[in-house]
């Protein structure tokens, strides 16, 4: 494939991995008395796929808007590539945003949307009309150009409005909920789009969305909010494998979380029986053990190996690539996942309705997480 | 095109073809042919066809020009053009105002309010305000300022004109203004307009379609006005709307008045065509 680049071949001023976002401390309260964010730090590195994560009213679209310059924070520091941002009003900054809605300018054809931040910063005509042609062609709408918005369709909107951000070469790209509106099948390809685009441009993106899958698979790195906070900032398999609460497990993805208490130096006492786990415990201490429903290894035949446990088969879900079983051992409920017809399994098994089977809980993929249960 | 949706669009369109063609071409082709005709002995239109109205309203005579009736135009073009600028210098920001408040519909009550008066009476209690015993010069005895003669003038008739159409500009604005989307002007403001740029590329286009209708809604009915002028103008501020009022009324010409309102029509029509000309396509949509 043809390699893209930035229009100017410039990448971005701050070199790739330092910080290009730093947020410390910023909190921000809306007139109603919600806190939208509280005390909230991080570092967004430059050249990075970074997402915002979390259900609606944590804050990350707040937290989008302080680095559009849309609101102010209340307290707390706002760096964008070396530059504190407060009091910069948004056409001072060096971002462009990506709007949930597109907000594409009705009244103006494709072209002249896409030329509109260049025409604010009086960008002589000649190379005006190279940019506009480049970014049109980045995203491949080219023959859309002389077209109003209220004549193209979800995804093509989509385009004009990166086409429209892009074009401006900003240091960090934002991204608000930009594939929420869209059907599966045309979000599944410009997730792809979008992180090639990411990748080739070297530009910082900065994504909000609420979707889980879209969030472990196109980021770099994931910041988990949840009420103003951040929960767990990491890479995504660090935080699908070892989420740091009992929310992330559970907003990422299904798990099984058993509260648990010292019983051992390497022990829990579950409502399962003692457990073993790779890390050490606190006497005195409660704590949660959360395992993904894929972790769980059945049997009918008896495992013969620590963390295992009796189980009945209370419910199984087909749901094609998977079979879901609803397990239940003493009083408590567990999920596992095997996959249909697994042919790298070997012992594969499907297990019938109120059958007795044998769970194994590998202590390698028990998750132990300091909260009181 | 077959025969049911024949008569489906019969069914739909024949109502108001029926009315547009009863109500309003017919008559409008009744003015246009009793402009050429004349006065008759005992007020009266008769014949024959001729084209003296319209010499006589662009002041073409046998004893040389007279713009008397030309003057006359072009002072209700200038009511109407100041009486619209007003308007909407006034009613703009009102607007806004309005739909940014939290109490909406007290202020839409109180835009239309007036309407609950009769028009009339609300002209007279210009010329209660303004007449030289009036409130206004109570006031500003009160306040040891010299008194002011603004009943009859000019200056009443320009208020009276402004006031009165006020509202006809707010409302249709004001359903523009409401659909505002606002999310567009942060657009803007990321794509690096300020303030006045934001405001004039994202926001003022979206307010057009109402700022459009507003200004007809004004102006067309300002410009043909007469009881305004000649009410507050106590019969002295003669506009063309009082001359065409005069000839159907008082001096039993209709032969005249017929080819001044059409005059005044066509000018109208004429200015319509050429915004919507200009406008394009888009334009022709929100002027209908």
């Amino acid at each position: 494939m043809e390699q893209r680049r930035l229009f100017k071949g410039k990448r971005t001023r701050t070199p790739v991995g330092d910080a290009i976002v730093r947020l410390s401390g910023v909190s921000k309260r809306y007139a109603g008395g919600t806190l939208a964010l509280n005390d909230v730090s991080l570092e967004v590195r430059a050249g990075e796929f970074f997402s915002l994560l979390g259900p609606s009213g944590c804050g990350k679209t707040t937290l989008l808007r302080i680095l559009a310059g849309f609101e102010e924070p209340d307290s707390g520091r706002v760096e964008i590539a070396g530059v504190d941002a407060r009091g910069l009003p948004p056409y001072r900054r060096p971002v462009n945003m990506v709007f949930q809605n597109y907000a594409l300018f009705p009244h103006m054809n494709v072209c002249a949307n896409v030329a509109f931040g260049l025409r604010m910063k009086r960008v002589p005509e000649d190379e005006l009309r190279q940019r506009v042609a480049w970014a049109l062609e980045l995203v491949d709408i080219e023959q859309l150009a002389q077209r109003r918005p209220h004549e193209l369709s979800g995804g093509q909107r989509q385009r004009v409005a990166l086409a429209r951000a892009l074009v401006n070469e900003p240091e960090v790209l934002l991204l608000d909920e930009p594939l929420g509106a869209l059907d599966y099948k045309l979000r599944k390809q410009l997730q792809v789009e979008l992180m090639n685009l990411q990748e080739e441009l070297g530009i910082t993106f900065v994504y909000v969305t609420h979707d889980q899958e879209e969030a472990l698979v196109m980021s770099d790195r994931i910041a988990v909010m949840r009420a103003g906070r951040i929960e767990q900032l990491d890479f995504p398999e660090a935080i699908y494998e070892r989420p740091a609460t009992a929310f992330v497990a559970q907003f990422l993805g299904t798990s099984n979380l058993i509260r648990a208490a010292y019983a051992g130096e390497r022990l829990l006492q579950t409502p399962l029986g003692k457990l073993r786990v790779a890390r050490p415990v606190k006497t005195g201490e409660r704590y949660l053990i959360s395992i993904r429903p894929e972790k769980i290894r059945l049997s009918r035949e008896p495992i013969h190996r620590e963390n295992t446990v009796r189980v009945r088969v209370d419910d199984i879900i087909y749901t094609g690539a998977e079979n879901q079983y609803l397990l239940e051992a003493a009083g408590t409920e567990l999920v596992a996942y095997t996959l249909n017809s697994d042919i790298q399994e070997p012992g594969f098994e499907e297990f019938d309705y109120d059958e007795y089977v044998y769970a194994h809980l590998p202590a390698e993929n028990l998750v132990v997480i300091d909260e009181p249960a | 095109m077959n025969r049911p949706s024949w008569r489906r669009l019969l069914a739909t369109v024949a109502p108001g073809a029926f009315w547009l063609v009863v109500f309003s071409l017919l008559p409008t082709l009744l003015i246009l042919y009793a402009s050429f005709l004349q006065r008759g002995p005992h007020g009266w239109l008769s014949g024959p066809l001729t084209l003296v109205n319209y010499a006589r309203f662009f002041g073409i005579s046998s004893s040389g020009f007279d713009p008397l009736y030309l003057n006359i135009l072009g002072r209700s073009f200038l009511l109407g053009i100041v009486t619209t600028v007003a308007v909407v210098l006034l009613g703009y920001p009102f607007a806004f105002f309005i739909a940014r408040s939290r109490h909406k519909n007290l202020l839409l009550l109180l835009v239309v309010l007036p309407f609950w008066t009769n028009f009339l009476i609300r002209v007279y209690a210009w010329i209660v305000i303004f007449q030289r015993r009036g409130v206004l010069n109570a006031l500003l005895t009160y306040l040891h300022l010299p008194t002011l003669h603004l009943y009859p003038s000019w200056t009443a008739v320009y208020v009276g004109t402004i006031y009165t159409y006020l509202p006809f500009l707010i409302l249709p604005l004001y359903a523009s203004v409401e659909k505002v989307d606002w999310t567009l002007l942060e657009a803007a403001y990321d794509l690096g307009a300020g303030r006045v740029r934001g405001f004039w590329h994202a926001i003022f286009p979206q307010t057009l379609p109402g700022l459009v209708a507003g200004v007809l809604l004004v102006f067309i009915p300002a410009l043909g006005t007469f009881v305004i002028s000649d009410l507050l103008g106590a019969g002295k501020a003669i506009l063309i709307g009082n001359v065409i009022q005069q000839q159907f009324g008082g001096s039993r010409d209709w032969a005249f008045g017929s080819a001044a309102a059409f005059v005044l029509m066509a000018l109208v029509l004429l200015g319509l065509w050429l915004y919507a000309r200009r406008a394009g396509e888009s334009g022709m949509g929100e002027l209908l």
